[in-house]
């Protein structure tokens, strides 16, 4: 009864969803929708995972390499995308001291990216469309491999994560401009100065030349800088993307109408060059962006204090974003038809220089977190600790691949999706994503009481043991030759799958107790009222006391 | 001469000693942060300026290490003034290797140059010992030149496989011993037929 009672009602009372407002039900709308999608791809990881110890009977090959197409667009777009744009919906108006612009649009926009991660979805599993994320020319075309209508219900299910996406963007950016009603206006100079982080470089250049600061109070706080920064690389990640699908959608509707198109019209390395340096701004842009920023932010949040060295932190994000446009080469380190030039100073020299950027972001937030000591070992502290520890050990692996030398036999290997990418996104990035949850938790909920303490801590440990360990055992197979993106039927690397799938186990195991635990906490009932609409006619953040 | 198995051991070592310290110092940074007699203490600008200079340097070293160390790299950047001894074309198409010959006996500390092109996607080309560790490897893209140099110093005999997945169907593009090596000083033992 006590059971089933806290179930639908939540712990001690649970979620008063009557309460919240607006901006706070649109922010755990997409952060809900986009932890049911997180599970959905640690589920299609499992799938992968028990497949690589022995092949299952359900899974032919057209299914496996289908999943594992759509793996990575509901595990970042469909899931971190959610709770990345989510978080920032609320927190950029909160830090800014002011209503978020469009609250519709952030509704609109959830909805988008969770219905096209959705469509996507379904493209890879009614239709077995399998070209991977990664969409190498010709291959998305190529029709007698692939349903040219799966290809379409895919491809339009990425152009509405897209143009989801640039409804984000717009949102973000609108906020940090616009001037609210009653409030003098505000000039958008210093902000564009500000977000962009030139007047930390400019602090430091006149600091060094003796002269006053530029800004003694710079008009955007350090953690929306760095949420601004990443944007403008979400931009324009979402337009290389769009104008890829654009491309491929001519060809399925050619296929579909008849007009069948010579797919060698398009250059493949040249293709590849565009595509790469679009879906590089997520890999080495916005996503190294947006965690030095909700670092920064963490690391204030948890400690009460300002920040280490804050003028340095925003130069080297500015510094970060003009790396991230020029890293791509180190995708095509083994093309032999790219440029030498460019294979040595994008693909490696530039692409070492995010050891330094991501670097200056680990030492600024560790110095102040030990500014502040003694600290409580709360949830947030030990999930950020988890982070960081995430991209010490994923961005070290990235270096070492974008090696000319290495490359030649780690590219394509399973260093890159275990070492590298896994253990980035599911140790750096969620974590740090889980951290902020933790934080915001009170805020969002208006103070509803965390169901288990026990459990948040066995996500913990389980979440960092199974993505450290799950990197560790893919990298050990990929030390010895084995592939990603490939099968091997006859047990050549048997030992570290079985050891990589109890990893993914602990992985999924954790995802599930966290997800009891939250709806223990706010009950079946404040879920749902999550998704109804909001009875407080504001514009404010949190309801006033 | 070193061969990829010698640099896949080097990296296993120096990344899990890397690991392991990093997540000492992440464990005990944990402990210390919590310590309720520990004191707050502030770094000095000097210390954060060092410790930059120590990540420029370790992100440059890293490329000059291998680029010395690494013999492959330099025989690449210099592919195109270097006449090799032995040219092997292959040609790719409907995820089928087209090759000269069932067995292509490749030369011993002679350049080898595979010129390998696609007739309609992009695939990749890999060299695979007996134990499957992998010897060498390229993407193999349809419009484009796919060159790739090598001097082989041990003998053995090989497996190719497709390095890039082209589909469904790309997945068992794999034909073993393919490659044979012959008349070097010294065996690899990863690639003896029958043996480990």
């Amino acid at each position: 009864m006590s059971f089933l009672n806290t179930l639908i009602n939540g712990n001690e009372g649970g979620l008063k969803t009557d309460g919240l407002t607006p901006t706070q039900k649109v922010t755990l709308r997409a952060v809900i929708v986009g932890i049911l999608y997180y599970g959905l791809s640690a589920l299609e990881g499992m799938m992968m995972r028990a497949h690589a110890i022995t092949p299952l009977p359900m899974l032919n090959d057209s299914h496996y390499f289908s999943v594992m197409t759509v793996h990575p667009i509901v595990g970042i777009f469909g899931s971190t995308y959610l709770v990345v744009f989510g978080a920032f919906t609320f927190l950029v108006p909160y830090l800014m001291k002011k209503p978020l612009y469009s609250i519709k649009l952030a509704n609109a926009t959830w909805m988008l990216i969770a219905l096209g991660a959705l469509m996507s979805w379904l493209g890879g599993f009614i239709f077995h469309y399998a070209p991977l994320y990664t969409l190498y020319w010709p291959l998305p075309v190529d029709f007698s491999q692939y349903d040219a209508v799966g290809g379409l219900v895919f491809i339009l299910g990425i152009a509405l994560i897209m143009i989801g996406t640039l409804g984000f963007i717009y949102n973000i950016f609108a906020t940090v401009f616009y001037t609210e009603e009653g409030h003098e206006k505000r000039p958008m100079k210093p902000l564009l100065i500000s977000g962009l982080g030139i007047d930390g470089m400019l602090n430091i250049i006149y600091k060094l030349s003796g002269r006053e600061p530029y800004a003694k109070e710079p008009a955007v706080s350090l953690p929306v800088v760095a949420i601004f920064r990443g944007t403008i690389d979400t931009f324009l990640d979402a337009l290389v993307i769009l104008t890829c699908g654009v491309l491929i959608l001519v060809y399925i509707i050619g296929d579909l109408s008849g007009a069948t198109m010579d797919y060698t019209s398009v250059n493949a390395l040249l293709y590849k060059n565009f595509f790469w340096w679009g879906l590089d701004l997520i890999a080495d842009g916005l996503v190294l962006i947006y965690i030095a920023g909700s670092w920064y932010l963490l690391a204030m949040l948890i400690t009460g204090k300002k920040l280490f060295m804050q003028n340095i932190a925003r130069a080297a994000l500015l510094l970060e974003l003009i790396v991230s446009w020029a890293v791509w080469s180190h995708h095509l380190l083994a093309d032999q038809g790219q440029n030498n030039m460019m294979k040595l100073v994008s693909g490696e020299m530039v692409t070492a220089f995010e050891l330094v950027t991501q670097g200056i972001a680990i030492f600024i937030t560790l110095v102040t977190l030990w500014s502040a000591r003694p600290l409580k070992m709360s949830n947030e502290l030990k999930f950020l600790l988890g982070g960081i520890l995430g991209f010490m050990l994923a961005v070290p692996a990235g270096i070492i691949q974008a090696d000319m030398g290495l490359n030649r036999i780690l590219h394509n290997t399973q260093w890159v999706a275990g070492p590298h990418f896994h253990v980035a996104i599911l140790v750096g990035l969620t974590m740090t994503l889980y951290s902020a949850v933790y934080i915001l938790w009170p805020t969002l909920t208006n103070g509803v009481k965390l169901y288990s303490q026990k459990m948040a801590s066995y996500h913990f440990w389980a979440h960092l043991i199974g993505g450290i360990g799950m990197g560790a055992f893919m990298g050990m197979a990929a030390m010895d030759g084995a592939l990603r993106r490939t099968l091997y039927l006859e047990g050549e690397y048997q030992t570290y799958m079985i050891l990589a799938g109890i990893c993914g186990l602990l992985l999924l195991s954790a995802w599930v107790v966290f997800l009891v635990n939250v709806l223990m906490s706010v009950g079946v009932k404040g879920l749902i009222g999550v998704f109804t609409k909001s009875k407080l006619d504001t514009k404010a953040l949190v309801p006033e006391a | 001469m070193t061969d990829s198995v010698d640099v896949l051991n080097m990296l296993k070592l120096v990344y899990t000693i890397y690991t392991l310290s990093v997540i000492s110092l992440i464990g005990w940074f944990a402990m210390g942060v919590v310590n309720p007699k520990g004191k707050p203490r502030l770094v000095k600008p000097s210390t954060f300026y060092a410790y930059v200079g120590v990540l420029i340097t370790v992100g440059v070293a890293i490329h000059i290490v291998t680029f010395n160390k690494i013999p492959w790299v330099e025989i690449d950047f210099k592919r195109d003034s270097i006449q090799p001894a032995q040219i092997v074309n292959i040609t790719i198409e409907k995820h089928e290797f087209i090759l000269p010959s069932p067995k292509i006996e490749l030369k011993c500390n002679e350049y080898v140059l595979f010129d390998v092109v696609s007739k309609d996607l992009t695939y990749g080309f890999g060299i695979f010992r007996q134990n499957n560790s992998m010897v060498t490897q390229m993407q193999v893209l349809p419009g484009s030149k796919n060159d790739l140099m090598w001097k082989f110093h041990k003998n053995g005999v090989y497996h190719l496989r497709s390095t890039e997945y082209s589909g469904p169907k790309g997945a068992h593009m794999y034909i073993k011993d393919v490659f044979e090596v012959s008349g070097c000083d010294e065996d690899d033992k990863y690639s003896q037929k029958g043996g480990n």
